[in-house]
């Protein structure tokens, strides 16, 4: 992969990289109350008194969310500590009741780990490994909303205490492309593990972007790093804003301070945040109220007993054990969904037709990734429902029998999303079958041949393009029902 | 280990407490007393020893993801939650205007 560099006046700069990510643990309950963490309640109707600060509540840790944030560690091949301490983070805030939040900072959950990234999405074999620091367990804040009243702030605090999983980075990424990945690849392990559902539209997934910029070669950068990005697209933006802007104010004599910025979706610009006088001092130590955490030995081998098979080995499988193309097989894997709509009608599929799996692998590969999208996309009628496993199945193995071509095999899918029918019924009521009738085509072809006899002499004659028109003939005389690779063959015996 | 007047000053501000010059000179004795007193721990040799927690041996619980199982520490108490709040309006927190 070529290396990204801002040009600058004074030569060339290279861009540090470094991501923490804020992935909202998948649970019922929050992490240290019993309340719901539903998305899109009633303001503060998920709210326990313990989320709400209210004197004398107590946290108790929700296992599902430490079991979520282990299973996450072990994918990314990461450590484990047996041992991990809560510790509180002070700060005062309109959207943190406590005064403080529950969050890691001396002892993580999780220790050092990596993942190994894609850059390029058609190149899945080059791949660059990316350090991850630590993951740690901590309290989301609530919410605040600026523009409901002209001189107060309104708080929901239904997110109060929902659990959080940190992913801190190493500073290991060098470009935008990069850092785009490594997120694309963050967000597919944690919807594979289920600790996550990834959906960064309604915040569940997050990103704060470390940047820095040094001459290639030179020690890192002073840092700035950019709070709640919530895209892949603006992780990229805020990458490219802030490494021009840094260069600029390094040329032009100035220093990059440390500093906490905010990006612009709108602008696509960045800004600071917080001033310097209010520098933040956490002043952190131990949360009295919550004992050291310590897993044992059967609740880790629970954790990994239920990891699925992760997008790597997936991959790797698709292309080793079903024969798949290194392309299909990535695009296959990135997410949850298509994988396990691919699972499904290949599962299907292979036993409608009675064959192993890799024999039909490619054929249902190519159904799921472009044949049946191209169908659906173009349909403005069709319904999610009607697009069953069985369906996909059906089709495809009326296809690789020959009963029906590519072509029909698409309109039936049509008619199948449009009404939800039958694929067999709509082969056989809507007269959308070619025939394999070897019998029935030979005879076609002898009278194709009959008729055009002066044609068969020149081809003959070694005019061998005329092969085509022989096959567009037969198909003609078929309706276009004609198994084409039958009809090629029958010819071919024929003309000799 | 021992602070001074600024220090105080500081503490003072972070945890949004009003100290008015006098009594942060006040402070400044009464929580150097604090602290020497505290000091006097350091005397013991606790060279091998792992940090202790708690005095007696004891793990932390944890709880079942359910929601609401316990009706003192689930939610849909917002009646309860909004109680004290000076500003309450349309089931939020009103708040003087905070933005960045």
């Amino acid at each position: 992969m070529s290396e990204y560099r801002i040009q600058g006046a004074t030569g060339e700069w290279e861009v540090v990289i470094g991501l923490e990510v804020h992935a909202q643990v998948t649970s019922q309950a929050k992490l240290f109350s019993g309340a719901a963490t539903a998305f899109g309640a009633e303001p503060n109707t998920q709210v326990s008194l313990v989320d709400a600060a209210m004197p004398g509540m107590l946290p108790v840790p929700n296992r599902e969310c430490i079991r979520q944030a282990v299973r996450t560690g072990m994918a990314i091949d990461a450590q484990i500590n047996k041992w991990s301490r809560f510790d509180r983070k002070n700060y005062f805030y309109a959207d943190l009741p406590q005064g403080y939040q529950i969050s890691q900072l001396y002892h993580p959950l999780v220790g050092e780990g990596y993942l190994d990234i894609a850059p390029d999405d058609k190149d899945p074999e080059n791949t660059k490994r990316i350090g991850v620091e630590r993951i740690h367990v901590e309290q989301d804040a609530g919410k605040l909303m600026h523009d409901q009243h002209p001189t107060m702030s309104y708080v929901d605090l239904n997110r109060s205490g929902v659990a959080l999983m940190e992913i801190v980075s190493k500073p290991d990424m060098r470009s935008p492309a990069e850092a785009g990945a490594y997120v694309r690849k963050l967000r597919s392990i944690l919807r594979y593990v289920g600790s996550c559902d990834g959906n960064m539209e309604e915040g569940s997934m997050r990103a704060d972007v470390n940047v820095s910029v040094r001459k290639p070669g030179d020690e890192f950068g002073t840092r700035t790093e950019t709070k709640n990005v919530n895209s892949v697209r603006f992780v990229m933006q805020v990458i490219e804003y802030e490494a021009n802007r840094q260069v600029d104010v390094i040329e032009n004599g100035g220093t990059v301070d440390q500093e906490t910025r905010l990006f612009d979706p709108d602008t696509g610009t960045t800004r600071t945040m917080r001033s310097k006088e209010d520098a933040h001092d956490y002043r952190y130590f131990p949360d009295p109220d919550l004992l050291p955490l310590e897993l044992d030995d059967a609740f880790i081998a629970e954790c990994r007993d239920s990891l699925p098979e992760l997008p790597d080995a997936k991959r790797h499988r698709y292309e080793n054990g079903l024969g798949l193309t290194a392309y299909n097989a990535n695009q296959l894997t990135a997410d949850v969904d298509v994988y396990q709509r691919f699972e499904a009608i290949l599962a299907a599929t292979a036993e409608k037709v009675g064959k192993a799996e890799k024999d039909v692998a490619t054929q249902v590969a190519n159904w799921v990734l472009s044949v049946a999208p191209g169908v659906k996309n173009a349909l403005d009628d069709a319904d999610e429902g009607n697009d069953t496993t069985a369906a996909n199945a059906a089709i495809i193995a009326l296809s690789a029998a020959g009963t029906v071509s590519g072509g029909q095999a698409k309109e039936i899918y049509e008619i199948v999303l449009k009404t939800g029918r039958e694929p067999d019924e709509i082969a056989e009521t809507e007269g959308l079958k070619q025939t394999s009738d070897t019998g029935a085509i030979e005879a076609v072809v002898d009278e194709v041949l009959a008729n055009n006899a002066d044609k068969v002499e020149e081809y003959r004659g070694g005019k061998d393009k005329l092969f085509g028109f022989f096959v567009g003939q037969t198909m003609k005389a078929m309706k276009g029902k004609g198994n084409p690779a039958i009809v090629n063959e029958i010819l071919k015996a024929k003309l000799g | 280990m021992s602070v001074d007047k600024a220090t105080v000053a500081k503490i003072a501000s972070l945890a949004r407490i009003s100290m008015d010059d006098a009594v942060c000179d006040a402070m400044v004795p009464e929580l150097n007393q604090i602290l020497e007193w505290v000091e006097q721990l350091g005397e013991v040799d606790v060279t091998g020893v792992e940090p202790m927690t708690a005095v007696i041996p004891n793990t932390l619980r944890l709880r079942d993801d359910i929601v609401d199982a316990d009706p003192l520490t689930g939610g849909g108490v917002r009646e309860k939650v909004l109680a004290n709040a000076p500003a309450p309006e349309h089931g939020f927190f009103g708040v003087p205007k905070v933005i960045e």
